[in-house]
């Protein structure tokens, strides 16, 4: 079977497998839209929080990433994994306690204050939408390269799916379909990588392998540092970024994964708080399979980039090569005419570019194994785009229906009302999405890490002081959120958009990027919310007990009624 | 529950996390970052140290965090009475 039908067929399965759960599992109630009822399983948790977790990004193009840039990506490995120690030990057991449905329920509640809820959900949507717009890309993206029609199609393809089963299942729904997700992308991710970990070391477990030695007997990252010296490039396994920087942006990356709404609200589905603990160490469980697979992949992909192209005669090139600069990721130019390819640091005498994602997409191919396994890259790919745009989607409509207008606009909304304005803001919300899929503003690339450093400078201190500093009220908690929110706009908009003045590196303060400046904003927020609080009065009475109850983990049930 | 048990109650819990939130750090932002260079003098197989670190040995190490949270709590809800 031919390639074309191979990733037709798989799609064509995967999908109806996705459509039948969302079928089986519509939502009849608030409840069961928001948080899937509150009875979801560890183990079925943890499984749809790394689907949810692992985007397009983390699929397709994180190992590509890590295969240019070596020791200096570790700030994403690291950094998208250490912020669910911060999750299972600060946040999920406590937030689950509280058990209501949103993170500005909580924010509002806690803060005793609609202001606080309108901020928090502001922060909410905002994050929300940035990260949104590039899955329905990567949606397109796949569509496009291995199906063969155009990326509008392709979006408005994966819009239908989600809106189906996110508008009609809500958080049942997608809970359940992201199960199936998840086990089609580890399986789409770890096939290929077992297979070329076996071809380039004879070790069949790539995260063992890659630290093992090739058929020549030299260990396969020396051979690579050594390759890397020769063509120009830093040495693989040493960065060339600063300490401090790697520093800042790891924690910004870990901070923020921990105040990312679509990741804090999985934690309201479980039964218990006991549960809660549970599901984050399954969800970490899950993600570290393909978070410490990836660099394996990475390597295995550099080494043969490096050994197909390096000095090789174009003419002589794997046949694959003209299918990929067909798509324009993988560029030659003879600058010397000598016909021979010279890959090199040196942007003057380079003559080959390679687009990160290739590494993932044409890895099987590269390592020529069979159309089946190529045709299911495709299928994984657009499970990690579609399940994490579906997670995304319902915290922005449970934003809309259940926070601004239930909570604040008309409170007097009946139970159907309600999951009726649900399902209409997830329809809108899917389009505007779709919207930014088909017509990607410039700014979706450098938005993600504005969505991480605003989920660290805004959510994150307001939940972490909420639950652990009883005396903190709503005027410490507002001003940390308002400042800390302002300070990563101001400082992002600066150095990523070039307002206000704009600057280069040499302006950066401390030498900070923008995308660890969130570790600033978090570590500003938290001083000016204490010293705020401690200037005004003390929090209600019924605040204060709130606190004490969230503390301990029984009666987590009855905190339940609403 | 009486309010003393549960003060006692909350203050291992955050003992509990100033000792796993320490782990979490030594093993991501000191070994696989302030570290790395002297870490990377010493070699594990193929992989120098603070390399493997970074990229491999701090995310098993988060995994092995959270499941001695979870036994912990386990035990700390048991013996206070406040599992459900």
């Amino acid at each position: 079977m031919d390639l074309q039908m191979w990733t037709w067929l798989l799609i064509a399965i995967t999908f109806s497998v996705y459509i039948g759960i969302a079928i089986w599992s519509r939502a009849g109630s608030t409840k069961d839209f928001y948080v899937a009822g509150g009875g979801v399983s560890p183990i079925a948790n943890g499984l749809a929080t790394a689907a949810d977790w692992m985007s397009a990004a983390s699929f397709i193009s994180m190992a590509g990433l890590i295969s240019f840039s070596g020791y200096d990506a570790s700030v994403y490995l690291m950094g998208w994994t250490g912020g669910y120690v911060l999750l299972a030990l600060l946040l999920a057991p406590y937030l689950r306690k509280f058990g209501k449905f949103t993170v500005p329920d909580f924010i509002g509640d806690r803060y005793y204050s609609n202001i606080a809820r309108s901020v928090a959900v502001f922060c909410a949507l905002i994050v929300s939408f940035t990260y949104v717009a590039g899955q329905m890309r990567g949606v397109g993206l796949v569509f496009s390269r291995f199906l063969e029609v155009d990326i509008t199609s392709g979006v408005l393809i994966g819009m239908i799916i989600v809106l189906f089963y996110a508008v009609l299942g809500g958080m049942k729904g997608i809970t359940y379909t992201q199960v199936a997700q998840y086990c089609v992308l580890i399986f789409a991710f770890m096939v290929p990588a077992i297979f070329i970990s076996i071809q380039m070391t004879g070790n069949p477990v790539p995260q063992l392998g890659f630290g093992s030695a090739g058929a020549d007997g030299v260990y396969l990252l020396d051979k690579l540092d050594g390759l890397h010296r020769e063509l120009g490039f830093d040495a693989y396994t040493s960065g060339s970024k600063s300490r401090l920087d790697v520093f800042f942006i790891t924690a910004a990356l870990m901070v923020g994964t921990a105040g990312l709404p679509h990741v804090i609200v999985r934690f309201f589905t479980v039964k218990k708080v006991s549960d809660a603990r549970k599901s984050a160490g399954w969800a970490l469980f899950f993600i570290s399979i393909l978070y410490t697979t990836a660099p394996a992949i990475a390597v295995f992909a550099r080494t043969n980039l490096i050994e197909t192209f390096s000095n090789k005669a174009y003419s002589e090139l794997p046949g694959w090569v003209a299918n990929w600069e067909a798509t324009g990721l993988l560029k030659f130019q003879d600058k010397n005419r000598d016909n021979i390819v010279q890959y090199l640091a040196d942007p003057v005498l380079n003559e080959l570019t390679v687009d990160k994602d290739i590494m993932v997409l044409a890895n099987p191919e590269i390592a020529e194994l069979p159309n089946w396994v190529i045709a299911l890259v495709a299928a994984g790919g657009l499970a990690a785009a579609l399940s994490t745009a579906a997670g995304l989607l319902l915290v922005i409509s449970a934003s809309v229906s259940h926070d601004l207008i239930k909570k604040m606009i008309y409170p007097k909304i009946s139970e159907k009302g309600e999951l009726i304005t649900a399902r209409i803001s997830a329809i809108a919300a899917v389009s505007v999405a779709g919207y930014f899929g088909i017509n990607p503003p410039d700014f979706v690339a450098a938005t993600v890490a504005l969505a991480f450093g605003l989920a660290a400078a805004s959510f994150f201190p307001a939940i972490i002081l909420g639950i652990f500093v009883k005396r903190m009220n709503k005027e410490g908690a507002v001003a940390g959120m308002v400042i800390g929110m302002l300070l990563m706009l101001y400082y992002m908009m600066r150095f990523k958009f070039d307002w206000f003045g704009g600057g280069s590196e040499e302006d950066w303060w401390f030498g900070i990027s923008p995308e660890g400046f969130g570790t600033v904003a978090m570590i500003v927020n938290f001083g000016v919310s204490l010293l705020i609080a401690f200037l005004s009065p003390k929090p209600p009475e019924e605040i204060q007990e709130m606190v004490e109850n969230i503390r301990i983990p029984s009666g987590a049930g009855e905190a339940y009624t609403h | 529950m009486p309010e003393k048990n549960l003060k006692r109650y909350w203050r291992t819990n955050l003992s509990y996390l100033a000792i796993l939130l320490s782990a979490w750090f030594l093993v991501s932002f000191l070994c696989g970052i302030v570290w790395v260079e002297e870490l990377n003098t010493i070699r594990l197989g193929g992989f120098k140290l603070g390399f493997w670190f970074a990229q491999q040995g701090s995310i098993y190490a988060f995994v092995i965090i959270i499941l001695i949270y979870i036994r912990l709590m386990n035990r700390l809800d048991r013996k206070y009475n406040v599992n459900e």
